[in-house]
């Protein structure tokens, strides 16, 4: 017992402070790709470097110019496009905070006159690429195979009405793998650890869904966990937030387009906050919650 | 390895032939379908060889028929010897080597989900890989199976075996487990509090990842890799760049090796720290838990400043690696390691004094050596039932060679040995890093990539922190990869918990459990 005061007493207090905006990370962290507007010509070179098409192109031969997406909802930031870029306007400073309650908000858009970027050497021209999907089409809830256990009211209640029901109290919150790799995982059980501490903000894991506000979920949602997901999203009691967690969560990530998975949590049950990253680090999720709860300024 | 070949032909004539394209150290052999039972017999009859797995891959476009490929070590000799098979289509029957190998067990029920080749007197043929609602006749790792297409879901039944007496009765726990863990589900028969039989289904988060490789192109093929299992993410990168690298016959410099021991000790750090810590926090020990989450935390930050990410993502390349450690760096990354050495070593003493602890995983979950063995067990967990075995020593890979360790082995096979050789291994993973950064010599950081060569197949592996994980790739006439097969450590040591836990009360099991810390994303894939 002794011995154990003693080392208690000897490491001190090691949990993190944390104000929202102003957390900082250790120097090293990539974090996701920043694009330097001035410096990128729309070439296209990095796109063909994306292994998400989280980078993608589009000409719009009517209006004769060219856009250039970037959706942070695809991107698993593994730092590709960097070097791929002549331009060096690919950056990677360490930017976690990028929660959002839409996809469209994950997903920026730089466009240029298509006669310049037809004169750049570095030109790609789009037929070399292929769209997993068009960046306009990203659409938010699509009913998924168990679309029919779905209580559908429950769809139409706005963010805020959710947030007043819940306003005041701390916060409960069932985790749920969807069919992640476990990178997720790990950063959800970090957020428990001295040094980041969640529970400190009244943020609870709870072991079952009927004594959740909230449900986390990760991964791209698996075939095989489709059922899973849609009962836990039932059994959780009204009002409930919905918050996919990482790449896989809002895109499928690297798993999107295959046999045995449905490609992001807003195929089975509706989302309210996306929350980018592969894995997205603890104050990310941390970001992605208070956000959830507008609990930000 | 010659020696084994010859042996081979030797006894069973020339219906046996060696193929073209192996390397020093893989050989391939083509033996007819009708003489595996043979031949496998034969090979794990031989004191130093041992069956690691066995796959399928689709191969009627080169070969006009699928072909079974069984992977076999020399531990002795630094090889590997790999037999294959060809099935026809017409006639996609195997016999099952299952009966005298129960290791093959799930391999072969996988292989006769994904490929539809129909493994003759498996003893139990029910389906692994696919759940009930998977209607019959698809076989997604076919060539001819798009893999863009949605399959329509059917009602069906998954019969579950069942013990049946006098005041047995079934707890299902899962796939949705209580704390933040991945799904799966299991099934326990149970006597009173003692557990009878633990049925284990798992293929919850099934992603068809090795379908999703082929075609990719290596960077592509690597970020996927770092995504089969996530704690393990640069172990199953740096298998798979391992056999890209033989591939393309891609010579990765010699600082590169060294820094790859050096990220793959970190992420064995990791990921032991926070398994001790989940054993003592199932043992109701939340001070060492949350201290070890501490440690734990530490290194991860320490990865994130070496390598930009928390997880060692985006740190192979093909031909070596994107990150390179400084002088200035080198520096106060050892002293951050003396650091967290010194303050692991005092929470490991004060574990060892708690008797509440001690008396919990003590004789817990034990799995005896035979049982290891027949399953084929490996990585940590086989080590603490005495199987002797340790990848980085008998297939040295990276700067293993160069470097010195131990390979702790303990006896008895419960949570405690586990517990005992994880513990051993955060020293020796020190030990490790501390020698690899100061005999790591100057040089580039990476080769020049080039394209991988048609119609050729490599092996990679590493010894993850959970075991022995292999890679290989075949690829074909245009030089694309046709086939990436995973066999992660997970798969194999999955069947030991349903002997691990036998005979014990079911309020152990989280602890069996979490001694083991298997992945489900790494088994399901
Ligand atoms: S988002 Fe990344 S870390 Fe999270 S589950 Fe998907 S692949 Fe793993």
């Amino acid at each position: 017992m002794f011995r154990i005061l003693k080392k208690n007493l000897a490491v001190g207090k090691a949990t993190l402070p944390y104000a929202p905006h102003a957390a900082k990370t250790t120097e090293g962290f990539l974090g996701a790709p920043e694009i330097d507007p001035a410096k990128c010509t729309r070439c296209g070179q990095c796109v063909l470097q994306c292994p998400t098409k989280a980078l993608t192109i589009a000409d719009h031969a009517k209006e004769a110019r060219r856009s250039f997406y970037i959706s942070y909802g695809d991107c698993i930031f593994c730092g590709l496009c960097e070097p791929a870029c002549p331009y060096q306007a690919i950056s990677f400073k360490g930017k976690f905070e990028l929660a959002a309650r839409t996809k469209k908000e994950l997903c920026h858009e730089l466009s240029s006159a298509l006669s310049d970027v037809r004169k750049d050497k570095a030109f790609v021209s789009t037929e070399k690429i292929y769209f997993k999907k068009k960046p306009d089409e990203i659409s938010a809830f699509r009913q998924g195979d168990f679309a029919d256990k779905l209580t559908l009211e429950e769809i139409g209640e706005s963010l805020s009405q959710k947030i007043q029901k819940l306003f005041g109290r701390s916060l409960h919150i069932r985790e749920v793998d969807a069919g992640s790799c476990n990178g997720c995982e790990v950063e959800a059980v970090n957020l428990s650890n001295p040094i980041y501490d969640a529970e400190r903000f009244g943020v609870h894991f709870v072991a079952s869904p009927r004594h959740a506000d909230m449900l986390l979920v990760t991964g791209p949602v698996t075939r095989q966990m489709e059922l899973a997901l849609v009962k836990t999203y039932e059994a959780t009691p009204s009002p409930k937030l919905v918050v996919a967690c990482g790449s896989c969560a809002i895109s499928g990530g690297m798993f999107d387009g295959n046999y045995a998975v449905a490609g992001g949590v807003d195929r089975a049950v509706p989302v309210d906050i996306y929350v980018p990253g592969c894995p997205p680090r603890p104050e990310a999720i941390l970001h992605g919650i208070f956000l959830a709860l507008e609990k930000r300024q | 390895m010659k020696m084994v070949c010859e042996a081979l032909k030797e006894k069973f004539g020339n219906t046996i032939r060696e193929l073209e394209g192996g390397t020093e150290k893989q050989c391939h052999v083509l033996i007819p379908r009708d003489a595996i039972l043979k031949t496998v017999g034969f090979l794990t009859g031989l004191l130093p060889m041992r069956l690691v797995f066995l796959f399928a891959s689709d191969t009627r476009k080169e070969n006009k028929a699928f072909t079974l490929s069984y992977v076999f070590s020399h531990t002795q000799q630094d090889s590997f010897i790999i037999l294959e098979a060809r099935i026809p289509e017409n006639d996609p029957v195997f016999p099952s080597v299952t009966p005298f190998l129960p290791q093959a067990n799930w391999q072969e029920r996988e292989i006769q989900d994904l490929f539809g080749l129909v493994a003759g007197n498996l003893p139990d043929p029910r389906s692994l890989v696919f759940h009930e609602d998977w209607p019959r006749g698809h076989f997604p790792f076919k060539k001819d199976f798009q893999s863009q297409q949605k399959i329509p879901r059917v009602s069906g039944q998954y019969i579950f075996e069942r013990v049946e007496g006098e005041g047995i009765f079934e707890i299902p726990v899962g796939p949705v487990h209580a704390g933040i863990i991945e799904p799966g589900h299991f099934r326990f028969s149970s006597a009173g509090e003692s557990i009878v039989k633990l049925e284990i289904r798992h293929f919850y988060t099934h992603k068809g990842t090795e379908k999703a490789g082929e075609g990719k192109s290596p960077s592509h093929l690597l970020c996927l890799a770092e995504r089969i299992s996530g704690d393990n993410s640069f172990s199953h990168a740096a298998a798979c760049a391992q056999a890209l690298e033989t591939l393309a016959d891609i010579q990765v410099p010699e600082r590169a090796q060294f820094l790859r021991v050096i990220f793959l000790e970190l992420e064995r750090l990791h990921n032991h720290m926070s398994d001790i810590a989940g054993i003592s926090l199932d043992a109701a020990f939340s001070f060492g838990a949350s201290q070890l989450m501490r440690l734990k935390e530490s290194l991860l930050r320490i990865n994130e400043r070496l390598a930009g990410t928390r997880l060692l993502r985006n740190v192979i390349a093909l031909g070596g690696v994107r990150k390179d450690i400084s002088g200035v760096q080198k520096q106060r990354f050892l002293e951050e390691i003396q650091k967290i050495k010194t303050d692991f070593d005092s929470i490991i003493q004060i574990l060892w004094q708690v008797d509440s602890l001690v008396d919990r995983i003590e004789g817990t979950g034990q799995v005896k050596k035979e049982v290891a063995e027949t399953l084929g067990g490996v990585g940590p967990v086989a080590r603490a039932s005495g199987v002797d075995q340790d990848l980085r020593r008998d297939h040295p890979y990276a700067a293993y060679k160069e470097l010195f360790f131990m390979v702790p082995v303990f006896k008895e096979g419960d949570v405690e040995s586990r517990m005992k050789v994880k513990i051993q291994e955060v020293y020796e993973s020190f030990k490790l890093i501390y020698d690899a950064l100061h005999t790591m010599p100057e040089g580039p950081l990476c080769s020049e990539a080039r394209p991988i060569l048609p119609l050729k197949s490599a092996l990679g592996y590493v010894e993850s922190p959970r075991g022995e994980c292999f890679h290989w790739i075949a690829t074909d006439r245009e030089g694309k990869i046709t086939r990436w097969k995973i066999h992660s450590p997970s798969f194999v040591n999955w069947p030991l918990i349903q002997y691990a836990v036998l005979e014990n009360i079911v309020p152990d099991f989280p602890l069996i459990n979490k001694s083991f810390n298997l992945s489900y994303a790494g088994n399901d894939r």
